[in-house]
C-alpha cells in the first residue's frame, strides 16, 4: 500500500480543489462541518468523513465520488507530509496538537516538526490554524499565507514550554507569550467568543445542534476556512453546519435490552476527555466510562490521572471495559462512587435513568461496530 | 500526633507530569486523610522556587524540553531541598525526576544535563524505548512487597558504587543495564530518597509503596490499615497487573529462547 500510494493519491485526486483538515481532536467533525458548510453553498464535495483518514481511506473517498470538483479530507496528523504532495492540496487546516496515545513518545514535538516541514516546503499553500494553540503556531511558522482563527486553549497542559526555545511560556487568560525569545500568539483576524464567530465582517452566531464547546471550535475552524479561502456566503455555510447532528465515528447510540437509548461518545486522550466531561457534569445522565489499554487507546491508560474525574462526584457511574480496575482506582481516590462492570452493556443496563458511554478508542469501535 | 497537615508537594506539574503523575500526589493526600490525618496537595509552578517546607517531594515523568527546565530550577532548590531532607522529609522520583536525582543525563546527541546530584547515579539516552509491564522485587530487608508498574523511557541508568536499587527487575527493563552479577534492577533506594522508572502510576497500584513513604514521613505507628472500599479495589488492580506482568514476561522469555536458540 505505502509504494502505491502517491501514485494512486495522485490518480484519484485528479485536478480539482482540495482541502487538508488535520488535528490531535476533532479532525472527523471539523471536516463534516466544512464540507457541509460549502455543499449548502452550492459546491459538490467529496470527503472521508468516516474517519477513515490513512491514505488507504483517503483514496478510497476520493475514488468513490470522483465528480466533486471539491475533495474536504481528513487526514491523521502524521501522515500530512505523505499526502500534501500527491493530492496537491491547496488549503491545510490546522486545528490543535495534544498528547494522545501516552507510548508514543514525543509525539506532540514530532509532528509539530512534520507539519512545520510542510510549511516550510509549501510558500503556495493557503493555510488556516489555530493561533491559541502553541504548536500549531509554531508549526506554520514563518509561513506567508496564513490566516489566524482564535479558538481559546482550554488544554494548556501540553504546551508548558515554548516550542521554539524551551523556555516556560507565559500564560495570561488565553493569550501565550514566551518571554526568553519572543514567540508569542498571533494576531487572529477570526476569533470564537462563546457561541460567535468574530469575522473581519461581524459576528457570527453558530447555534450548532452539535454540542459541547469543543464543537464550537471545530466549527469555528471549519467556518473560517469556508469564508476565507472558499470565499462563500458565511450565513449560508453555517446554515449547513447547523444542520449537522451526528458525526459518524465520534458519536453513536446502542439500545440496551430495556430499550433505553444510550449516546457514546468517543474520549482519546485527555484534553477529550475533560472536554466530554464539563459537558456531561451539569446534565443528570449517568455515565459509564469505558476503558480499553490496546495500542490504539494508549497502552499505558496512566492518563486518567489526568482527567478531573472528579467533576462526576454525585453522578451514577460505572467504571467499565478491559481496564475497569485502572478507572475504579482513579475514581475511588477521587472520591467518586461507582459500581465496577467490565462489560459497557451491562453497567450501562445497571445504572438508572439516562445513561451516556464514554469511551476509549477500542472500546468505541467496538460498542458501535457491534450496533450498526 | 504531628501538628502540622502532612505537605505533599508536586514538583513542576506542568513539566514533570507526562505519565499521571499527580496520581502519585493524589494518593498520598488521600492515604493521610483516610486515617484523619490532615494532609495538603501542595503544587510547585515550574518558574517558581522549591520550598523547604514540604514532607514529600514528588519528581514526575517528563519530556526531553520540559525535562532541562525542571533540572534548572531543581538545581537552583538544591539547598532548599537538602534542608528538607535532613528534616526528615522523603524524595520519591519517577522517571525523568529519578534521572534528575542523579549527577548527569547525556542525551543521545551527547549533550549532557546536569542533574540535581543527590545520589551518585548517571543516565544515558539508549538505543530503543523500554515500554510496557514491569515488576521489581524490592530487597526482603526494605519490607517492600512486589511492585508493579509500567515503564516508558529510553534512558540507561548506572548507578555508583555502593548505591543499592529499589529492587531486581522481573518482568520488564527498570534502569536497563546490568547491575552486580548481571541482574536487573530498578530505580535506586537511599535513605528517605526513592527513585523508579514505575509509571502507572506507581503509588495507585501500590498501596504499601505509598503507605512506605508515608511511614518515612509520619512514623510507622501512624500506618494503620485502610480497610474502605477504595482499598479493596486497589488490592485488585495490584494483583491484575502482577498476573498480567507474569504473562508478559513469560512470552517475553519464550521469545528470547527460541531466537537464541538460533
Amino acid at each position: 500500500m505505502l509504494a502505491v500510494a502517491p501514485d494512486l493519491l495522485r490518480e484519484v485526486a485528479g485536478r480539482r480543489r482540495i482541502a487538508i483538515i488535520s488535528a490531535t481532536n476533532g479532525k472527523t467533525t471539523t471536516t463534516r462541518l466544512l464540507a457541509d458548510g460549502l455543499r449548502a453553498c452550492g459546491y459538490p464535495v467529496a470527503s472521508n468523513h468516516t474517519g477513515a483518514n490513512m491514505p488507504a481511506g483517503v483514496a478510497a473517498a476520493l475514488g468513490r465520488d470522483a465528480t466533486s470538483d471539491v475533495a474536504i479530507i481528513e487526514v491523521d496528523e502524521r501522515w500530512v507530509p505523505k499526502v500534501i504532495d500527491p493530492l496537491h492540496a491547496e488549503l491545510l487546516v490546522l486545528g490543535n496538537l495534544t498528547r494522545d496515545q501516552l507510548d508514543r513518545f514525543g509525539e506532540v514535538r514530532s509532528i509539530a516538526l512534520r507539519w512545520r516541514a510542510v510549511c516550510d516546503t509549501h510558500p503556495d499553500l493557503a493555510v488556516v490554524a489555530n493561533a491559541s494553540d502553541p504548536h500549531v503556531v509554531w508549526s506554520v511558522g514563518a509561513h506567508a499565507s496564513v490566516t489566524w482563527v482564535a479558538l481559546g486553549a482550554p488544554w494548556r497542559s501540553d504546551a508548558a514550554t515554548c516550542p521554539q526555545c524551551a523556555a516556560l511560556l507565559t500564560w495570561s487568560a488565553d493569550t501565550f507569550h514566551c518571554d526568553h525569545c519572543g514567540f508569542t500568539q498571533p494576531e487572529a483576524t477570526y476569533a470564537l467568543t462563546g457561541g460567535h464567530l468574530t469575522t473581519p465582517d461581524g459576528e457570527i452566531a453558530l447555534e450548532l445542534q452539535l454540542q459541547g464547546d469543543w464543537n464550537r471550535m471545530n466549527a469555528a475552524l471549519a467556518l473560517t476556512a469556508a469564508i476565507d479561502h472558499f470565499h462563500v456566503d458565511p450565513m449560508t455555510a453555517v446554515r449547513g453546519m447547523r444542520a449537522v447532528e451526528v458525526v459518524s465515528g465520534r458519536f453513536s447510540t446502542v439500545r440496551l435490552p430495556d430499550g433505553r437509548e444510550v449516546p457514546v461518545v468517543l474520549a482519546k486522550n485527555p484534553a477529550g476527555w475533560t472536554e466530554v466531561l464539563r459537558w456531561l457534569q451539569p446534565t443528570d445522565r449517568a455515565v459509564v466510562l469505558a476503558v480499553n489499554a490496546h495500542v490504539a487507546d494508549g497502552r499505558d491508560p496512566s492518563w486518567l490521572w489526568d482527567v478531573p474525574y472528579e467533576l462526576l462526584r454525585g453522578k451514577a457511574v460505572a467504571a467499565s471495559g478491559e481496564r475497569c480496575l485502572d478507572v475504579a482506582v482513579r475514581l475511588g481516590y477521587g472520591g467518586v462512587d461507582h459500581i465496577v462492570e467490565p462489560d459497557p452493556l451491562e453497567a450501562a443496563a445497571a445504572l438508572p435513568g439516562a445513561v451516556t458511554i464514554v469511551a476509549s478508542y477500542t472500546q468505541f469501535t467496538h460498542l458501535t461496530r457491534a450496533s450498526w | 500526633m504531628r501538628d502540622s497537615a502532612v505537605r505533599v508537594g508536586l514538583v513542576y506539574p506542568d513539566l514533570l507530569g507526562t505519565y499521571g503523575d499527580r496520581g502519585n500526589a493524589v494518593v498520598l493526600v488521600e492515604r493521610c486523610r483516610r486515617r484523619g490525618i490532615d494532609a495538603e496537595l501542595v503544587e510547585v509552578a515550574a518558574g517558581t522556587p522549591i520550598p523547604e517546607s514540604l514532607d514529600v517531594y514528588l519528581f514526575g515523568g517528563g519530556e526531553d524540553d520540559a525535562q532541562i527546565m525542571a533540572a534548572a530550577g531543581m538545581r537552583d532548590s538544591r539547598a532548599a531541598i537538602d534542608r528538607a531532607l535532613t528534616g526528615g522529609a522523603a524524595v520519591f522520583a519517577v522517571c525523568a525526576g529519578f534521572q534528575l536525582l542523579g549527577t548527569t543525563y547525556e542525551a543521545s546527541d551527547g549533550e549532557i544535563l546536569d542533574g540535581l546530584g543527590l545520589v551518585d547515579l548517571s543516565t544515558r539516552a539508549g538505543a530503543g524505548r523500554l515500554i510496557g509491564e514491569c515488576v521489581v522485587e524490592p530487597a526482603p530487608s526494605s519490607g517492600l512487597p512486589t511492585l508493579t508498574g509500567f515503564e516508558n523511557h529510553g534512558g540507561r541508568t548506572t548507578l555508583g558504587p555502593g548505591i543499592a536499587p529499589l529492587g531486581r527487575v522481573t518482568v520488564g527493563h527498570g534502569n536497563g543495564v546490568p547491575y552486580a552479577s548481571g541482574t536487573l534492577v530498578d530505580g535506586v533506594l537511599v535513605e528517605h530518597i526513592l527513585g523508579t522508572y514505575l509509571h502507572g502510576p506507581a503509588l495507585p497500584r501500590n498501596a504499601a509503596l505509598a503507605d512506605h513513604l508515608l511511614g518515612w514521613v509520619l512514623g510507622l505507628d501512624a500506618i494503620t490499615p485502610l480497610t474502605d472500599p477504595v482499598a479493596v479495589i486497589v488490592a485488585q488492580l495490584r494483583s491484575e497487573r502482577l498476573a498480567a506482568a507474569l504473562l508478559t514476561g513469560l512470552a517475553a522469555r519464550r521469545r528470547d529462547w527460541h531466537l537464541n536458540r538460533g
